[in-house]
């Protein structure tokens, strides 16, 4: 078939309907570098914009120049980068499990890294508490955590999988699977805290509350290897993402290789969970609630939801991690137990509430 | 383009679906594949758009074998038209988009978007580019699916049960939209139909599946009250209404002869 491009006219309102989406994207992202140099600024002492701007241009190692750098920064980056990750994560399983329930937290897979994570602290003995930092948890091993975390993520995705592949992927199903999963593992986990020092059940609870503070500038590294390269494929296979929200069928007379596309997303979304998990603890709702949130902005275009969810969710988590901080400061509170307290509302808000764009 | 299928069989579970079915389409024709339900007519069409592999047979676009190439290939050559297309808020517009996907590099081009106004014009369903497709009507919804499959500029179409949620005036306008455009497009196009009156008015050529098996094929000539009868198990008869065939249940079938009950 032959299409005639000498149209009469530019699909103009389409055109301004898209500069609309774009522009709205530009001003996330703005938002969220504003919140990333606000998150520098605040803390146990205030350190105007100006000077963090300045620590970040010539770097000279005074005090002011190491908190920005040293101390805030990691952690600011942590919550922003595991935040767009959960998030993508969130939206691709989504996607390719067709099922808006679906997020690393509410399919078990977070549990299960959790577990991986533990039986590395416990059985492996790759952590402890350390006395020497208050409030901080050092890992003696954080590739064997994350190697770990890493197979009971791939654990729980491999049994989605298979029940999606053979059974159903009907959404209750799903769910349902998820319900069990999470519960298997966490069993696993009070498991293993039964049969641990009172020094490795400490190091394990401790975990499982999602802290932004802890990852190290080699966390970070390894989050980054990790994460950015998965949201690079993410966006690169946007229209695949779109063309399997139109149906399978459809997808497939697309050109769209279904069963690759979905099985890759998900070992992606595992492994982006995997290494937060095991860096971070569990921090659950950002992956859910983000997509949802810009769902409902946006719409359900891939090319729009996909990167408006990771801003929502770095915008997110760092938001929270901001009031984790001050709202018993100096003392700092896991970030893991705010998220769920600052989702929640919102969410409800933006459920009932209308579209906004 | 010129479609022939050549000795596809298909079993599922070792269970013999589709056997030995052998047609032809030409261009510019339609082709209704008719036969009553779980015959195979679905199953068919999935054979021809690749989503389900044939233990046998061929399938010949022109000279190629849909078999032997790629899924991407398969997606330039062919566009497959849902019975019932998962609706989202998406704009429709963007729905039509998503046609090119088999042509889009990293992202869409400004021919992209105006192969997409192109055909929304030539459908003339501008007043439904930008409403999303989930609060749209049947009709409206399958006008906006078939400007997708237009878009990704195809020279086979299939459309599995196009009619079958729309009321009657939508179903005369869809079917006449499609004969418009496969004749305006020299394309050909495969679609499964329930009601054969509609497709005798609007299909070219007729393909009678009963189990598994082509039955007949052929054009409108075909149709006889014994044709019908032993591909549905319905006896029917055949009038003709404004020079066209019309195909009438028996009388019997509907009003069965009343049992003499017995006397007080």
């Amino acid at each position: 078939m032959h299409l005639d491009v000498n149209i009469l006219h530019e699909p103009e309102e389409y055109l301004r309907y898209v500069r609309r989406k774009g522009l709205f994207l530009i001003g996330a992202g703005l938002v969220l570098v504003l919140l990333f140099l606000v998150a520098l600024a605040i803390g146990s002492s205030f350190i105007p914009l100006p000077e963090v701007i300045a620590a970040f241009l010539s770097p000279s190692g005074e005090h002011v120049s190491t908190i920005v750098l040293n101390i805030r920064l990691p952690r600011v980056l942590s919550a922003v980068i595991a935040g767009a990750g959960l998030a993508a994560a969130g939206v691709v399983m989504q996607s390719v499990l067709r099922n808006p329930l679906s997020s690393p937290y509410t399919l078990g897979v977070s549990h299960a890294a959790a577990f991986g994570a533990a039986f590395a602290i416990t059985v492996l003995g790759a952590g402890s508490i350390s006395h020497l930092v208050s409030d901080s948890m050092v890992v003696r091993n954080p590739c064997l955590v994350t190697i770990c975390a890493f197979f009971g993520a791939m654990l729980a995705t491999a049994g989605l999988l298979l029940v999606a592949k053979y059974r159903s992927s009907r959404p209750e199903v799903m769910i349902l699977v998820g319900v069990a999963l999470a519960a298997l593992f966490t069993a696993g986990t009070t498991f293993l805290q039964y049969f641990s020092s009172a020094d490795q059940i400490a190091a394990i609870v401790f975990w499982t509350f999602g802290d932004v503070g802890r990852s190290t500038w080699s966390d970070l590294l390894l989050m980054v290897v990790i994460v950015l390269p998965s949201l690079g494929y993410f966006f690169f296979t946007r229209w695949d993402y779109n063309a399997i929200d139109a149906g399978d069928e459809t997808a497939h007379t697309l050109g769209v290789n279904v069963e690759r596309v979905r099985t890759l997303a998900m070992l992606l979304s595992s492994l982006i969970t995997a290494v937060v998990v095991s860096f971070l603890g569990i921090i659950g709702f950002i992956g859910l609630v983000s997509p949802h949130m810009m769902r409902r902005v946006v719409g359900c275009d891939q090319r729009y939801l996909l990167p408006a969810s990771c801003i929502a969710g770095g915008i997110l988590l760092l938001g929270a991690d901001m009031v984790a901080r001050l709202i018993i400061a100096p003392a700092v509170l896991p970030v893991g137990v705010l998220t769920a307290f600052l989702g929640a509302p919102l969410f409800l808000y933006l459920l009932i509430g209308r579209n906004v764009v | 383009m010129i479609l022939t299928v050549a000795g596809l069989s298909f079993r599922y579970n070792g269970q013999r679906i589709l056997e030995e079915v052998e047609f032809r389409v030409n261009r510019h024709e339609i082709l209704a594949i008719l036969g009553p339900n779980g015959v195979g007519k679905t199953t068919l069409l999935r054979c021809i758009n690749t989503l389900l592999r044939p233990q046998a047979g061929r399938i010949l676009l022109d000279d190629q074998d849909l078999l032997s190439i790629g899924r991407d290939e398969v997606a330039r050559l062919l566009a497959y038209v849902p019975q019932r297309g998962e609706t989202g808020p998406i704009l429709a517009f963007d729905a039509i988009l998503l046609g090119r996907r088999p042509h889009i590099g990293w992202d869409v081009r400004r021919e992209d978007i105006q192969k997409v106004q192109a055909i929304i014009d030539q459908l003339h369903i501008g007043h439904l580019a930008l409403r999303p497709i989930n609060s749209m009507s049947g009709g409206e919804l399958q006008k906006v699916l078939i400007a997708r499959a237009l878009v990704q500029e195809p020279g086979l179409l299939l459309l599995d049960e196009p009619t079958s949620s729309l009321d009657l005036k939508n179903q005369v306008e869809i079917l006449a939209f499609l004969r418009m455009i496969v004749r305006a497009h020299s394309l050909t196009a495969i679609l499964t139909m329930h009601d054969i009156n509609q497709a005798i008015r609007f299909a070219d050529r007729f393909l009678f599946l009963k189990e598994g098996m082509v039955y007949a094929a052929g054009t409108r000539e075909i149709i006889t009250p014994e044709l019908i009868r032993e591909v549905y198990g319905l006896p029917v008869t055949i009038a003709e209404v404004n020079g066209m065939p019309v195909v009438v249940p028996g009388l019997d079938q509907l009003h069965p002869p009343e049992t003499s009950l017995p006397a007080e």
